[in-house]
């Protein structure tokens, strides 16, 4: 047996959370080796063991995969998450770079420099609330009916994973930002219960909190 | 269960046979030796009547974009190193870009956007996985997979350099060229001549031709327009881009004529700005 998947990344949300979520979702225990300092980072880049130098990193399956899409795609596609054919899959392509989009501005909102950072808000909650939000009320143009579930007709999947992390995010972000959205109040609601989702959002679990600006200056040290 | 396997008895048979045949018959068509790429990939397609005829019926890929590289490039030439027919409708106007949101057909409101097989698909990244394995250049399965995922994630980064090039200032221009040329020298083209090296196999995954290495070959070329003698160094890379140019239909893709788009200029850069409103000043990442 491989043993468990091993994460190499700082200790912090940034392009690993997601590939947490997903481990999380699909009932997966995974280990952690958190980068404290530039060295630690050297080490791997010295090791052979970041293919394009960078992080994040997870040793799963023997492998040393790095790219967090590649990772997503792995983990999703081994444990079920990733529909059954190729159409689905391409679906569910659509709506997670959809969601990857809207991650990127909420990840980077805290490096915003503090003249650029009320601009910057506007267009994350413009974007949210314009382009990406009324798309997933409606999932393809058709009306979400109270007892339809998940994204895909056909089940869960690393769509509805991913979609709630980044709704989570953005209320971080603006609390209120789902008012407008009833259908996908309901949708975080009944993807919160689903039992490994529940166990994630607990306390003490391995879901990391938001970036702080005061550990900003810490990162940076690691990465440049 | 391997989802995506796509490795079957069926074609490797038909290629023996072709092997065979060509050796003892002369066919009709100008003889020409069957390498094992162009074999395994050409008559995965040839003989997948089901795909064939899916094609007719449902017509060619139609592509909704500008008339230039940008997001759209590596999808058009993924579908010619497929050997896949598309067409083209270029948006000029910001009345085109309009008209097709509000018909629907932009999920997100962007493009790239490619009719495909019944749907109006978005988002590069799930048009490309589409293509690749409906063409079979997905590798045979989930390891493969995940290797072609991960090259492809880098060249896809080096490209990102690139991406936002045209639409810097001139000053900025010249930052970014240094940019691009330094991280294609100290991270990206370093780790695919090692895979290259490793295992010495002509193409990057699977002893297979694949989405990884059209991806590789598009990134290289790209990357030696802003740096013409940028592959000094890389010998494999070299010997890669003459391989991987000179297949068939990659071959024709690169030649005069084409669907591939120049170098973009600022007819171009003017063009999308005035079809997205996209009237901010663009800064390098």
């Amino acid at each position: 047996m491989s043993g468990k998947p091993k994460l190499h990344y700082f200790n912090g949300r940034g392009r690993m959370e997601s590939i947490r979520w997903l481990l999380a979702a699909a009932g997966v225990e995974f280990e952690e080796c958190f980068l404290e300092t530039k060295d630690d980072l050297t080490k791997l880049q010295k090791d052979g063991s970041l293919l394009f130098q960078q992080v994040p990193m997870v040793e799963i399956d023997g492998m040393k995969m790095v790219q967090s899409r590649a990772i997503s795609n792995y983990i999703a596609t081994k444990y079920n998450l990733y529909g059954k054919d190729l159409k689905e899959r391409a679906l569910i392509d659509m709506y997670v770079e959809a969601v990857i989009d809207l991650n990127e501005l909420l990840m980077t909102h805290t490096f915003q420099p503090a003249d650029k950072k009320e601009q910057h808000f506007a267009t994350i909650v413009d974007k949210a609330t314009n382009r990406y939000f009324p798309v997933f009320e409606k999932v393809g143009g058709k009306e979400v009916t109270m007892d339809k579930t998940f994204l895909l007709a056909t089940g869960f999947s690393r769509a509805d994973v991913q979609l709630l992390e980044t709704l989570l995010m953005a209320e971080e972000c603006k609390p209120d930002i789902l008012v407008k959205f009833p259908l996908l109040q309901s949708f975080k609601a009944r993807i919160s219960n689903i039992p490994t989702i529940k166990k994630f959002l607990q306390p003490g679990s391995q879901r990391k909190p938001p970036l702080q600006e005061k550990d900003v200056p810490k990162l940076m040290k690691i990465f440049h | 269960m391997q989802r995506g396997s796509h490795f079957t008895m069926r074609p490797y048979r038909c290629f023996i046979l072709t092997r065979i045949r060509l050796i003892y018959f002369t066919p009709k068509k100008k003889w020409r030796p069957l390498s094992r790429h162009e074999g395994q990939n050409s008559l995965t397609h040839l003989n997948s009547h089901g795909n064939r005829k899916f094609e007719v019926m449902a017509g060619k890929p139609k592509l909704y974009y500008f008339d230039g590289r940008g997001k759209m490039e590596s999808i058009r030439w993924l579908l010619a190193a497929a050997g896949v027919e598309f067409e083209e409708e270029f948006l000029e106007t910001r009345e085109q870009y309009e008209k097709l949101l509000q018909g629907g057909s932009l999920l997100f409101q962007q493009v790239p956007m490619v009719e495909i097989d019944g749907m109006k698909m978005v988002q590069t990244r799930a048009i490309l996985s589409y293509i690749a394995a409906k063409y079979k250049l997905y590798g045979k399965d989930l390891m493969e997979r995940a290797l072609i995922d991960m090259y492809v994630g880098g060249t896809d980064d080096l490209m990102g350099f690139i991406l936002m090039f045209p639409f810097l200032s001139a000053e900025d221009k010249e930052k970014q060229c240094a940019v691009i040329v330094q991280k294609a020298t100290s991270r990206y083209f370093p780790a695919y001549e090692k895979v290259l090296k490793d295992h010495g196999q002509d193409f990057l995954v699977g002893n297979s031709f694949s989405w990884a290495d059209v991806h590789l070959l598009e990134a290289i070329l790209m990357v030696e327009e802003k740096k013409s003698d940028v592959l000094l160094g890389f010998p494999q890379l070299q010997a890669f881009k003459a391989r991987i140019s000179s297949i068939p239909t990659i071959k024709k893709f690169l030649e005069p004529g084409s669907q591939r788009k120049p170098v973009p200029d600022d007819k171009y850069v003017e063009t999308v700005r005035r079809v997205l409103h996209m009237y901010y000043d663009v800064k390098a990442n």
